[in-house]
């Protein structure tokens, strides 16, 4: 164990928790810019589709380095995207969250995902499981990944306007 | 809908040739819906699978051929097999794994057991049928299953003409041209995104042929691209391409004509965007030649090859449709590679694959949301034709039919002429 060891476990959970609910909340309120803030550079936003956990090499729902975070937000404000001019709306719930590891300034985080989405007067249901590698920085917790797999990742999915 | 709608035996009023207009109830009339599953998709070669996804005796992958489930599988021989998901005993799906390998297929019900050719093995207690009870009679629903280029097709129809014929020399000579996107490897299904929108699946049949809605639809994916990755798909503006009606319902739109064969001009600068591709490969120690086909592959063929009535080679992968209801379609977008290539190339064809298609991607889910708001829009004016009259005024002989500009809607009319022919039948 190391410095994170000296942190009271449950100050730890809770500080995590506060910081996913609030990227949660940024993601809800469509604060894409600040949304971009949480990341560090070297940081991968990934949708997987299946089981497989070979992310390069396999075909996911997204697979987003700095450039592709930053070029699908670019995507949704520019106002050209008929699926994103307007958005769907979005409500989300996170919970069970469970701190997996914790080495040198990493934590690994898993937590459940629920997500209604409201469009056309109609609303969808969605759940995944979340994975996150948090960094501990100076100015707080960064982004370092985080992998999002729907239930029926491999299944009939529909078209997404918003982020999970 | 009004009282003096056109029935499926009025076919003229539904798909008017003359002026090429589509009627309102072709979007959303049940019964009409109906009779296309029994005389178009019962009837016709129906894209199921791509060879490499059976790569070892006992691979198999459900997959439908219109509304009916079915189970593709390669058997000892290496023979594949398509068959209906259904226990000759009392209906239950023999399978529900939807892609794996197995050694046979075993109803959850009653223990009939199958073989990977849809024979009837064993059943428990067989004696209750009597002495006459003949297992040979009672193997799975088989269908016809024929390839080319490792495209699987299946048909309930046993006096259709042989896939080649049915898919003809022009097709079978574009998808010869598309499968060079293997870079000197056997083309392999890397994966795919499944998404289904609320639509008539014939929203989906007309899109892969429609440049027209390019620029207007996916202008915020053009925007992500690199100058000259932009003014390659800036195809409408430079109007060098075309559209042409191949013969029963398929048709090609030929978008960057530069890149319809893959193997020419390889002497060509190789694009900003591979350079950094083109030097790992050369880093891995593969010869400039070879480095120039397989970037030039890495980037996928210049035109839609549409095959009536479920598949299009879209410029890179597969994209295949199942009607699921008179207003909701599966779509799914299979993602190609080259079997036995660079892993560095393949991994460059998944993220290219990515940035634009599936449920994520920067194109499709603004398609899904224009093919929605036809559906949504069809509850309006049901007297109203829809219009597929782009490009009639100068549409020319190509090789196998009419050609034209590359915004027509040549493509559309080849596939609503054959929707009319089947429909009559």
């Amino acid at each position: 164990m190391t410095q994170m060891s000296k942190i009271d476990t449950k100050t730890l959970l809770q500080d995590v928790t506060a910081f996913i609910w609030a990227e949660g909340a940024m993601l809800d309120a469509k604060e894409y810019d600040a949304w971009l803030d949480l990341w560090t550079d070297d940081g991968l936003y990934i949708m997987p589709i299946g089981d497989g956990e070979d992310y390069a090499n396999q075909v996911n729902l997204c697979y987003d380095n700095a450039k592709m975070r930053r070029d699908r937000i670019g995507r949704f404000h520019m106002g050209f995207s008929i699926s994103s001019a307007p958005p769907a709306q979005t409500v989300r719930t996170l919970s069970r969250f469970r701190i997996e590891a914790q080495e040198g300034a990493e934590i690994t985080v898993t937590c459940a995902e629920h997500v209604v989405e409201d469009k056309f007067g109609r609303q969808r249901v969605w759940a995944g499981n979340v994975r996150y590698v948090l960094q501990v920085t100076e100015g707080g917790f960064k982004l370092h990944s985080k992998i999002v797999r729907l239930l029926n990742s491999d299944g009939m999915l529909n078209s997404f306007s918003y982020l999970f | 809908m009004s009282l003096d709608m056109p029935k499926f035996s009025d076919l003229d009023a539904l798909y008017d040739e003359k002026n090429a207009q589509v009627a309102t109830q072709m979007y959303e009339d049940p019964e009409l819906f109906a009779e296309e599953m029994e005389r178009i998709f019962k009837k016709t070669w129906v894209f199921v699978a791509h060879e490499s996804e059976f790569p070892d005796k006992g691979s198999f992958k459900l997959s439908t051929v219109g509304q009916e489930p079915v189970i593709v599988v390669r058997d000892r021989k290496g023979k594949l097999h398509c068959m209906v998901n259904r226990c000759r005993h009392r209906a239950a799906t023999v399978c529900e794994v939807k892609q794996g390998k197995t050694s046979s297929f075993q109803c959850p019900y009653h223990g009939w057991g199958y073989g990977l050719d849809g024979s009837l093995r064993a059943l428990p207690y067989p004696e209750q049928y009597g002495d006459d009870f003949d297992k040979a009679q009672h193997g799975l629903l088989k269908l016809r299953t024929e390839s080319y280029q490792g495209m699987v097709f299946a048909t309930f129809n046993d006096d259709i003409e042989p896939l080649v014929d049915f898919l003809g020399s022009e097709v079978c000579r574009y998808i010869d041209l598309f499968m060079k996107q293997g870079g000197g490897f056997p083309v392999k299904v890397l994966g795919e995104h499944q998404f289904t929108v609320p639509m008539n699946w014939k929203v989906q049949l007309e899109n892969t042929t429609d440049a027209y809605h390019f620029p207007v639809v996916h202008k915020s994916f053009m925007q992500t691209l690199d100058g000259a990755t932009e003014e390659m798909f800036d195809f409408l503006d430079k109007g060098k391409g075309w559209v042409e009606d191949l013969g029963n319902g398929h048709s090609v739109m030929m978008m960057i004509p530069e890149l319809e064969d893959l193997d020419a001009n390889l002497d060509a600068p190789i694009p900003e965007r591979f350079t950094d591709l083109a030097q790992e490969l050369r880093d891995e120690g593969y010869p400039d030649a070879q480095v120039r086909k397989i970037v030039r592959a890495v980037g996928g063929a210049g035109f839609n090859l549409n095959l009536f009535p479920n598949v299009s080679l879209s410029l890179a992968f597969f994209r295949v449709l199942t009607p699921v209801s008179v207003d909701r379609t599966d779509i799914r977008h299979m993602a190609l590679g080259m079997d036995g290539g660079p892993a560095a190339a393949n991994r460059a064809r998944i993220r290219l694959h990515e940035h634009f298609q599936g449920p994520m991607g920067f194109g499709s889910p603004d398609d899904a949301e224009v093919w929605e708001r036809i559906q949504r829009g069809v509850q309006g004016g049901d007297d109203l034709p829809i219009l597929v009259n782009r490009g009639l005024v100068d549409e020319e002989p190509g090789v196998a039919g009419p050609r034209g500009h590359i915004s027509a809607e040549t493509g559309m009319r080849a596939a609503y002429q054959m929707w009319k022919r089947m429909m009559a039948q």
